[in-house]
């Protein structure tokens, strides 16, 4: 909690003359009552119309001064709280920019978004809400409760009674219909299940003719939500009629005792009136109240989570900056282990290996064997659970994040493309590379034809690149990778929408390039077949390495997969 | 011009409007008791109060209380409290059954409508969208239109009470209330436009902003793999702070409503009360009786005064409400719209006559013409004969065209000309769901349903026996990780259980073997399969192939090898077909694309 008062300071000012102007209106609005009373009482009885008058004008000045007290605290609210929900997101969204892979993994990042964007409205509410609500419907429902006991203390304590009754009201019913809101949500989620597969298996559906099937299974999960619903109705119906009946029956009840006491003398019409006014104020407090608890309680939990994600810190310190000797090989991992978690259960396991400068190295191996791991360790995604790697000569702990990931140029498997244009896209691998430099790099990944034909470097990208196959995708991807002029090109199973003949060349564009070592994951024998030496991978482990020739003959594993692969795809 | 638009628009309401009753037809009962509920309780609400002016003015001062009419009068308002309470509960519960009724209604139709659409529909609409219409726009129709409705109905009641009550009291002060009114509506409708207005800036503003942040944190991993999160972070910061100079002024036009309100209601109580309190002074001098003048009024009073206080209390509450509906209103139309897009979506055309017994798998292919879309050309004259029992291979690079043969064979696309025979019988005068049936199709992209295994396994069969679905799962290989799930073969697929996309396909092989269907679609995984699931997939498709005919798309030499026809496609025509030794003594493209691909 304490972190975001931090957010707060900058706003001072607004936060304690805002709730102040608005506790201001609230007392003048509890004063009105009491002004109609002395109307009622002393200038209808004594017949004095210049107290009558003047008795309004206090009113209407007083409705004046609150109005204007409430506007700037509304605007001090809005400020505040606006400032403070664009701080937050902004500092989390920064930190969000400091984890790494495994924080990432950790979260999702659909979960990230989530709290980046809803959380922090969510707080950013509960803050106006602090401000606007916070000190103006407690004021006015403990304040109608202590004027009443001021003007009579047997009524007054009657009022306080049903006051508390209708708190009691509101907190049962609310207790009541939460369980019931959340199995709603349930079944919510459940008729978008259904409706979700019955557009992504369309065909399915189809090819088995089971639309009834379909239909009977929605409308079971329909009439099951409707039934839920049907109850939270019954009950939140309740909600407003008790509330109203009860602090009605306190008006009957102050009425039939105020008939005894004004006959006694000890109360008058005005003050009658003012208490009546006084319980209506009340419940009007009270479903306030009732609504701020149910949306600081949301508030509480978004904070929480938002907290969750600023408590995350990089598993990865920043190394000292070491500088890249590029005389030594170009990677080297020596008894390297790996696990996600952090456990014994090593996704890799034992890895030795070297790979010397201006090396073309394959690695294959089936889903799961530990490929993309191994990849992800070089440009130092994760860290080696034991063990270490080393690039041009530096352990890559030593480097500081930024040097080391700019030796790297890696092409990840699912082809990420941003929004924005091609040039903009291609501007991540380096932002001082030319149009000739680009125009290079898109000819050596075969992507020169189809820019070219699309529109050239301005041609807009959307939103992951929908706008271009999935080929394109990936050899858009390889050019933004050679940009950079990489000294280690990673290309992690990016060739697998290309048919073979684009795939072998934009393997020879990059072969023909000078002082480059590639590495080459895949899935497919033939696009690692001409590597100087390959790696295949099973179960985190190496098992086999060398050409394809050696290891066709001596490689189990490895003969396996070129013989199921010899496929016909293209 | 505009005047016409607008016109158009109403008409449009208008439409909509009538089709949607005729969804609330079924449950007239509950609209005829919303109706008579929220009368009384309008009725009961507004009684009440005048009957405690009068036990007030029963109260004159110290020994001048009348008993028997405070009795009786705060007990007539204790009844009044008790029938509105109970009015209100009841109209609640009508409202309430009705809205959630419709809800589940609107939602039956429109998915019964995705059901039936043409496929078309589905690939050519956005997902997220139609889910979207099928979900959120329904609630917003139901919480508009009738919520909408019913707030409308007893806002407007109650006013049209309120005054009528008041003129009967006193009309020179309902006239004054009557004339201040519309303060508070125009100071409603001042907020409401400007809030709508920057309310509307501040969605589109926070759409970029989420967008940016879906997109960017989403493709984190390249973000950090291209040293690029400052360059992240400060578009995030410029989106945001454009959120901020929209988002605090919104913020703030909205809060208006609340002060505002209460101001009018100030003003207006300021103006009656003083009002109320000279007519009263003037009663008291006058003996009982009003006189203004040449008017004689009936003598206003303390209890009467407190009347009008406590109506003024609550009369501007509805004006705010009716500005509110109004928007939710619009929006009710708007979703209403969207719904009934779906919902009049084309069907398919399931009707035919024709019926094929005992399905042998003859297929013919006579001068078929298709495209996607007019004018373009894609398959144009194609011809195929398909004996019974023959493996039809489909080669060709990505994009070429294989899937749209699938679509036609399936009718899920339908030929522009020519004709598609199953056994000499014209595939479109069979009813079109007896016609799917004759085929068994396993998609690349598996799809399973987040239903248990057994469930899926029996998709095609409604009435299979868990002995029937575990030796189907036995045939497709998939037992073995099916018993390694948690709850076996009852285990619900959701997104935590963990399968490959081997193992899904695997299952859907399962499926169709369960489903036994004379003829077969299939289509070959290009990737991201383990090597031995891969042979599980090849041998169980090896399997149900036999004496089937089949059509797969291939990927593996081994499928072309031994095909009985092998259609080689590009740019979404049939290039060349034949078989593998017939094509390769053309040496054309075939021969081309085996040398360069297949060829070790």
């Amino acid at each position: 909690m304490r972190r975001y008062f931090a957010y707060l300071k900058k706003y001072r000012g607004q936060c304690i003359l805002g709730p102040l102007s608005k506790w201001i209106e609230a007392a003048l609005e509890l004063l009105v009552p009491l002004v109609m009373a002395r109307i009622i009482d002393v200038g209808v009885k004594n017949q004095d119309y210049s107290y009558i008058l003047w008795g309004g004008a206090v009113m209407l000045a007083m409705g004046a001064v609150g109005f204007g007290c409430a506007v700037f605290c509304q605007r001090s609210a809005s400020i505040v709280s606006q400032g403070f929900g664009t701080d937050v997101r902004n500092a989390l969204f920064r930190h969000i920019n400091t984890l790494s892979y495994r924080e990432l993994d950790r979260f999702g990042s659909a979960s990230l978004v989530t709290r980046a964007v809803n959380d922090v409205n969510q707080m950013q509410t509960a803050v106006a809400m602090i401000i606007r609500l916070v000190v103006r419907a407690p004021f006015i429902a403990v304040g109608s409760v202590v004027l009443c006991l001021v003007i009579d203390v047997q009524i007054g304590l009657l009022v306080a009674g049903f006051s508390v009754l209708v708190g009691l009201v509101l907190w049962l019913i609310m207790h009541k219909t939460v369980k019931y809101y959340a199995r709603n949500q349930r079944k919510l989620d459940r008729l978008t299940q259904i409706t979700n597969e019955n557009l992504e298996g369309a065909r399915v559906v189809r090819a088995f003719s089971t639309r009834e099937k379909e239909r009977e299974r929605f409308d079971a999960a329909a009439v099951d939500m409707l039934d839920n619903s049907l109850k939270i109705g019954k009950i939140s119906a309740f909600l407003n009629p008790l509330t109203y009946a009860i602090v009605n029956f306190g008006v009957a009840l102050i009425l039939l005792w105020s008939s005894f006491k004004v006959n006694a003398g000890t109360l008058t019409d005005g003050e009658i009136v003012a208490l009546i006014n006084y319980m209506t104020q009340i419940l009007n407090a009270m479903i306030v109240i009732s609504n701020l608890v149910s949306l600081f309680t949301k508030g509480y939990a978004s904070m929480n989570r938002v907290s969750e994600v600023f408590d995350a810190q990089s598993s990865l310190p920043e190394g000292k900056g070491a500088c890249a000797d590029f005389t030594a090989p170009a990677v080297q991992l020596s008894g390297v282990n790996f696990s996600y978690a952090g456990t014994e259960q090593y996704s890799l396991q034992g890895i030795d290996l070297t790979i010397p400068r201006g090396a073309t190295v394959g690695i294959i191996g089936g889903t799961g064997s530990g490929k993309s791991t191994l990849v992800n360790l070089l440009p130092r995604l994760y860290d080696v659970s034991t063990g270490s790697v080393r690039v041009f000569g530096n352990d890559v702990r030593d480097y500081s994040l930024q040097d080391l990931r700019f030796l790297f140029g890696v092409v990840p498997q699912n082809a990420s493309l941003f929004s924005g244009t091609v040039r903009s896209n291609l501007f991540w691998g380096n932002d001082k590379a030319t149009d000739e430099e680009f125009e290079e790099a898109l000819k050596v990944a075969c992507a020169d034809g189809f820019v070219a034909e699309k529109g050239g470097l301005d041609q807009p990208v959307a939103e992951s690149g929908k706008n271009f196959s999935g080929g394109q995708r990936q050899r858009l991807t390889i050019a933004r990778a050679l940009v950079g002029k990489p000294a280690i090109l990673i290309l992690d199973d990016s060739c697998s929408a290309l048919d073979f003949a684009t795939d072998a060349k934009v393997r020879a564009g990059i072969a023909a390039l000078e002082n480059v070592t590639t590495i080459i994951v895949s899935q497919r024998a033939s696009s690692i077949r001409g590597a100087d030496e390959i790696f295949v991978m099973e179960d985190g482990k190496i098992a086999g390495r060398g050409r394809h020739d050696e290891l066709y003959k001596n490689c189990g594993l490895y003969r396996e997969i070129c013989d199921s692969q010899e496929r016909a795809d293209a | 011009m505009k005047q016409k638009v607008r016109s158009g628009k109403n008409q449009l309401r208008r439409g909509l409007a009538r089709r949607l009753l005729t969804y609330v037809r079924p449950y007239k009962g509950y609209v005829v008791g919303a109706f008579v509920f929220s009368l009384l309780y309008v009725g009961f609400t507004l009684v009440g109060p005048v009957l405690y002016g009068f036990a007030i003015d029963s109260m004159i001062g110290a020994g001048q209380v009348d008993f028997t009419r405070v009795y009786y009068t705060v007990g007539g308002f204790a009844a009044c409290v008790l029938l509105a309470a109970l009015s209100q509960k009841l109209l609640g519960n009508c409202v309430n059954s009705l809205c959630y009724r419709l809800v589940r209604d609107l939602r039956r139709c429109a998915f019964e409508k995705l059901t039936d659409v043409r496929i078309r529909y589905v690939d050519s609409h956005a997902q997220g969208d139609v889910m979207a219409r099928v979900v959120n726009d329904v609630d917003i129709i139901s919480d508009g239109l009738l919520q909408g409705v019913a707030q409308l109905f007893t806002g407007v009641m109650t006013i049209l009470v309120t005054i009528v009550v008041m003129f009967v009291i006193n009309y020179i002060i309902a006239l004054v209330v009557v004339v201040l009114t519309p303060l508070s509506l125009f100071v409603a409708s001042f907020i409401t436009k400007r809030t709508f207005k920057s309310f509307s800036i501040q969605v589109k503003v926070q759409g970029r902003l989420i967008a940016h942040a879906k997109e960017m944190i989403g493709g984190q991993k390249t973000v950090i793999l291209f040293n690029e999160e400052e360059y992240s972070c400060r578009k995030f910061e410029k989106i945001d702070t454009e959120l901020y100079d929209i988002g605090w002024r919104a913020q703030y036009y909205s809060a208006l409503t609340n002060p505002s309100t209460r101001f009018v209601n100030a003003v207006i109580t300021a103006f009656v009360g003083v009002l109320g309190a000279v007519f009263c002074t003037m009663s008291l001098q006058s003996g009982g009786v009003l006189e203004l003048g040449a008017l004689t009024l009936s003598g206003f009073t303390v209890g009467m005064l407190s009347v009008f206080l406590s109506y003024t209390n609550q009369y501007t509450k509805p004006f705010n409400e009716i500005t509110n509906v109004v928007t939710q209103l619009q929006n009710a139309f708007a979703s209403a719209a969207r719904v009934f897009e779906v919902i009049d979506e084309e069907g398919e055309n399931k009707a035919g006559e024709n019926r094929i017994a005992h399905v042998r798998g003859d297929i013919c292919i006579r001068d078929a013409c298709f495209s996607y879309e007019e004018g373009q050309r894609l398959i144009e004259h194609f011809n195929l004969d398909v004996p019974a029992g023959s493996k039809v291979a489909i080669v060709g690079p990505t994009g070429c065209g294989k899937t749209t043969l699938i679509n036609l064979l399936m009718r899920f696309y339908a030929l522009r000309s020519g004709t598609i025979t199953v056994d000499g019988v014209d595939a479109r005068t069979v009813p079109l769901d007896e016609y799917r049936k004759m085929f068994g199709m396993v998609l690349q992209e598996s799809f399973l349903a987040g239903e248990t295994v057994a469930w899926n396994i029996a998709y095609g069969k409604e009435d299979a026996t868990r002995a029937e679905i575990e030796a189907a799962a036995k045939a497709a290989y998939c037992d073995f990780f099916i018993r390694n799930l948690p709850q076996g073969y009852d285990t619900v697929l959701t997104s935590n259980v963990n399968l490959s996309q081997g193992e899904r396909q695997l299952l859907c092989i399962a499926r169709v073997m369960l489903a036994d269907p004379p003829m077969l679609i299939l289509d070959e995984a290009t990737s991201n399969i383990d090597t031995m699931t891969e042979m599980r997939i090849q041998k169980a498709f090896r399997k149900i192939m036999q004496g089937r005919t089949s059509f797969i798309v291939a990927h593996r030499l081994s499928t072309i090898l031994d095909a009985d026809v092998i259609l080689v496609m590009n740019h979404g025509s049939v290039v060349e077909q034949g078989t593998h030794a017939q094509l390769m003594e053309r040496k054309g493209f075939y021969y081309d694309l085996y040398n360069s691909q297949f060829a070790k």
